[in-house]
């Protein structure tokens, strides 16, 4: 294994890191918390140290990758840049545990948004804590929704064969489909989009009479699907306007990417075509009436119903975990609809989690294949999705996915349950993290926390957002002996 | 540019590695899903499943607008359609792989001009003109003709005890009249561009500059022993071996061809001429070998299919003590381990159609502010020889060359100047409309003034 490319690119992730914290230096330097700013300074120089110390002292001797090394980079990559990323927290004593901090620093990266902030000031109803932290915040939100090595690509001078194993390894989704011929183009592209989008989010926000400060930390939640929150009832305060702003563009950050470079390249027929995007679609028209019809009592008039039960949707759909009403005290059959999204999540090649609609709609297509094969043992079928035949080995590969998938919400649920919350909360706490939603019901729903959870509970849900985001593997070999042990 | 490559082979990938590494655009198409994910794994491109003759899947490549479309599947029909649909869908530039020998008749300047294909490629052909360079000057590794076949560059082995070995360059000059420059060297791994103190060692390839009327006589002051080709032995009678035996009986050269199989032979019989001997028989046996004479041949080439048995039975020709030998290796690893174990000429087709394309893509170039006319890659890719027409645009006109200060690693090798050909010591200058053939390693040199990176002030000199 080439372990120097592995670091150096580390290294050069982190020198990036470096430079993201000069922005909540920024912040604070505008609001005058000169402690705050002073700590970022450090925190920016610790990351360019270690930055320097892997890349210029390991100066790989060749750049080859192969598939385990894309894997193994990405996964030490957001590991490195998380136990750097939690510093601030701790530093400014802001949050006095580290393993506090580094959970909401994976939170952030994640996009998650599961928080253990539970102090609010009693006057304005905001966190209390600094304005630079609370830009970091959801900063790494931004940052980790499209893939801090993603960025890496975009900005390096030169491509190297292989590259794509990385990419691969970082955007979600069972395959990865280039837009253009050459990764660092097509990074670029992908950046240039969600930079645009989360200005465009910005600026709505602001007209719809957001304060600067909210607007900022609101787009940037919104773009990376992250859902970090800074007021004590959510986006509940905010005007309606607002409200659907950040509803529309939750549920926009959800669609993959390469549709957008499709509108922008005017062929919005093949947008059209997309399967994926019709499901999506689909299944957000039908859960949000659902859930209005459900709601309507609670709310009385049908246009609030409408706009809580699209918000919710979308956040839960496009596992932002924003909330404009707590959904934790809906009917069941509206938490159950909820739910079922959070395991879903929007379509591959965006900044959503979960398991993505192209992975369940061939489950459900191999599903219906195998259903066929017992009524006519002999039929010959393939699988097609967008009109193509889909290779059976991308079939399996999905289905093993969701067996491991499913095995690791299971031992999270499992490992989580020691702390004594009930069931619901437990089995959604586990869920909601590594699907990277955020919230759940119970104690971890919209008004609540997971600070209540014991050390040891943080750490198997801060792995698994990780695992979510990462879409297990990278991060599972990290953990197997053979990845490390040459035979 | 942009680049669509159908056909993801042997030569489709090779292709595809040089254009990435040329800085192109490049779409890969193959109909086969899992050479598709490869490609795509491996190389920055896109790839995408198709057929190249397919409307749709040509569109989906954007065949409309791209640059240069080069279709290298395996079948010729499918590449001229592939092309001619391109071509019509709106690419500019369209490559066909067409390698069948009845098409590389008459019927193939008709076709290439029916069909708008811009050009043709030939492989085999590409191949066979390689081998019979190399037959002709056999101490030679590898030999490469410049600006109308004025130039050529004479790769070399020194071997101990010749007048090359134990040689500063600079004193070459002051021992030799003949005008040569030494323009590469490869020592192990590395390559050099060398300068005038670079101290020649034997085992060293060198690669020699000269003219095309004087390298005869330069060969053999340098000491190295000329023995035309008069007799050469084929071993494998594919499409190479054809068009190899065919010039070499054009130019009265004894040809023997050993071929396993008995149709092959039969047919190889019915289109060469009856000077070339066809020999049905297992080529790795080395009885058979033995009988057909390899004591006494002047030249060995392995040409069969496969690439272990012509390293292998190379080296047997070797330790018969054959002259020349020249084996053919389509696998990039097998023959850079093959020329570690001491074997000198190594060919390797899809090399020769990969550069082929890169001095296409480059000439095309031309218009968008490189002024390349052609393209050599030399010592495995990590030399480049270019040639470039001066402009009037040129700003070091008539400066002699000991007053400019050439960038590192690269070297003014040839100049032609109406039609005399030149080459240069550090009194000689270029002016505008002359040619000139410049060396250059790890450079990327777009017009002749990249090559330069100041001028050397009077007083330094």
């Amino acid at each position: 294994m080439n372990y120097r490319m592995i670091f150096s690119t580390v290294g050069k992730v982190l020198f990036v890191e470096a430079v993201c914290f000069v922005l909540p230096f920024l912040v604070s330097l505008c609001y005058g918390e000169f402690m705050t700013m002073l700590w970022f300074g450090v925190c920016a120089l610790i990351a360019l140290a270690s930055g320097f110390c892997l890349s210029f002292f390991l100066k790989p001797k060749s750049t080859a990758i192969y598939s385990k090394e894309g894997l193994i980079t990405v996964a030490l990559t957001w590991v490195f840049m998380s136990v750097i990323g939690a510093l601030p927290f701790v530093m400014t004593g802001a949050v006095p545990s580290y393993i506090d901090a580094l959970f909401e620093t994976v939170s952030g990266f994640t996009t998650t948004g599961a928080s253990i902030l539970t102090e609010f000031d009693p006057g304005t109803g905001y966190l209390a804590m600094d304005k630079g932290l609370l830009f970091w915040r959801s900063f790494t939100h931004w940052i980790g929704g499209m893939g801090v090595l993603v960025f890496v690509t975009a900005i390096s001078g030169k491509s190297s064969d292989r590259q794509i194993y990385i990419l691969k390894a970082e955007i979600p989704g069972p395959t990865m489909d280039k837009i253009v011929p050459r990764s660092r183009d097509t990074a670029k592209i992908l950046y240039l989009m969600y930079f645009g989008m989360t200005i465009v989010t910005f600026i709505l926000l602001v007209c719809g009479g957001m304060s600067f400060f909210d607007g900022i930390i609101h787009a940037l939640g919104t773009a990376g699907t992250g859902g970090f929150g800074i007021r004590v009832d959510g986006c509940a305060s905010y005007s309606p306007f607002c409200q659907w702003v950040i509803a529309i563009f939750m549920f926009l950050f959800g669609v993959n990417f390469n549709l957008y470079y499709l509108i922008l390249v005017g062929k919005i027929k093949d947008v059209l075509k997309s399967s994926e995007l019709k499901l999506y679609v689909l299944l957000v028209v039908l859960a949000t009436a659902a859930i209005s019809i459900n709601i309507l009592s609670l709310y009385g008039s049908f246009g609030v119903a409408l706009r809580h039960s699209f918000f919710q949707v979308a956040t839960i759909s496009s596992t932002t975990g924003f909330s404009s009403a707590n959904f934790d005290t809906w009917p069941a059959f509206s938490k159950a609809i909820l739910l079922f999204f959070m395991f879903t999540g929007a379509c591959a090649g965006s900044t959503a989690g979960g398991v993505k609609l192209s992975r369940v709609m061939l489950l459900l297509k191999s599903g219906n294949r195998e259903l066929k094969k017992v009524l006519h043992p002999r039929t010959a079928s393939v699988v097609k999705a967008d009109g193509k035949k889909v290779d059976e080995s991308v079939i399996s590969a999905t289905g093993n996915y969701l067996a491991i998938y499913l095995a690791c919400i299971l031992v999270i649920f499992l490992a989580i349950s020691v702390d004594g919350f009930n069931v619901e909360t437990n089995f959604t706490a586990s869920v909601s993290c590594f699907n990277n939603v955020g919230p759940g019901f119970g104690a971890v729903g919209p008004s609540g926390s997971y600070a209540g959870y014991s050390a040891f509970s943080k750490i198997v849900l801060t792995l698994g957002m990780l695992l979510g985001r990462l879409e297990i593997y990278p991060l599972l070999l990290v953990f197997i002996p053979n990845t490390w042990i040459k035979r | 540019m942009k680049v669509i490559v159908a056909g993801c082979g042997k030569v489709g990938k090779t292709i595809i590695a040089s254009m990435v590494k040329e800085n192109h655009d490049v779409v890969a198409m193959d109909t086969n899903p899992k050479v598709v994910s490869a490609v795509n794994n491996e190389y920055d491109v896109m790839s995408l499943c198709g057929n190249a003759t397919s409307y749709d899947d040509l569109k989906e490549a954007g065949a409309g607008g791209c640059d240069i479309f080069i279709a290298v599947t395996s079948s010729d029909e499918l590449n001229m359609l592939a092309c001619f649909a391109a071509k019509r869908m709106g690419a500019k530039y369209t490559v066909a792989r067409i390698r069948e020998a009845e098409y590389n008749k008459k019927s193939l300047v008709f076709m290439k001009e029916q069909l708008e294909i811009s050009l043709v490629l030939n492989p085999e052909k590409l191949t066979s003109e390689a081998l019979y360079n190399l037959l002709k000057l056999p101490s030679a590794c590898k030999v490469e003709t410049f600006a109308d076949r004025r130039f050529e560059m004479i790769e070399l082995i020194v071997r101990k005890k010749t007048p090359l070995d134990g040689v500063r360059l600079s004193e070459i000059r002051k021992k030799q009249s003949y005008k040569f420059l030494v323009c590469e060297v490869q020592r192990g791994d590395e390559v050099f561009i060398p300068n005038g103190n670079f101290l020649i060692h034997s085992g060293d390839k060198v690669g020699i500059m000269c003219e095309r009327e004087e390298t005869h006589r330069t060969l053999k002051t340098l000491g190295f022993l000329q023995k035309e080709c008069k007799e050469a032995i084929i071993l494998g009678g594919g499409k190479i071996a054809y068009y190899l035996a065919q010039k070499l009986s054009e130019n009265h050269s004894a040809v023997k061809i050993i071929e396993k199989n008995e149709d092959k032979c039969v047919e190889l019989c019915e289109n060469l001429p009856s000077q070339v001997t066809v020999v049905h028989g297992n080529g790795m046996s080395q009885d058979l070998l033995s009988e057909e004479g390899i004591d006494g041949t002047d030249a060995f080439i392995a040409l069969t299919g496969k690439d272990e048995e012509n390293i292998l039975i190379s080296f047997y020709a070797i330790s018969r003590q054959v002259p020349k030998i020249v084996c053919k290796v389509n696998t990039e690893e097998l023959s850079a381990i093959a020329e570690k174990l001491g074997m000198d000429s190594i060919i390797t087709p899809k090399r020769l159609v990969a550069d082929v394309l890169v001095r296409y893509a480059r000439a095309l170039q031309n218009s968008m502010g490189s002024t390349v006319e052609k393209l050599y890659s030399i010592a495995g890719g990590q030399v480049e020889a270019l040639e470039f027409i001066v402009t009037d645009k040129f700003e070091y006109s008539s400066v002699p060359l000991k007053n400019l200060k050439l960038k590192e690693d690269v070297l003014v090798a040839g100049i032609i100047r109406q039609g005399q050909t030149l080459v240069p010591g550090g009194d000689d200058y270029i002016i505008p409309g002359d040619r000139v053939v410049v060396f250059a390693k790890g450079n990327r040199i777009g017009t002749l003034s990249d090559a330069i990176s100041e001028r050397r002030s009077a007083e330094n000199k």
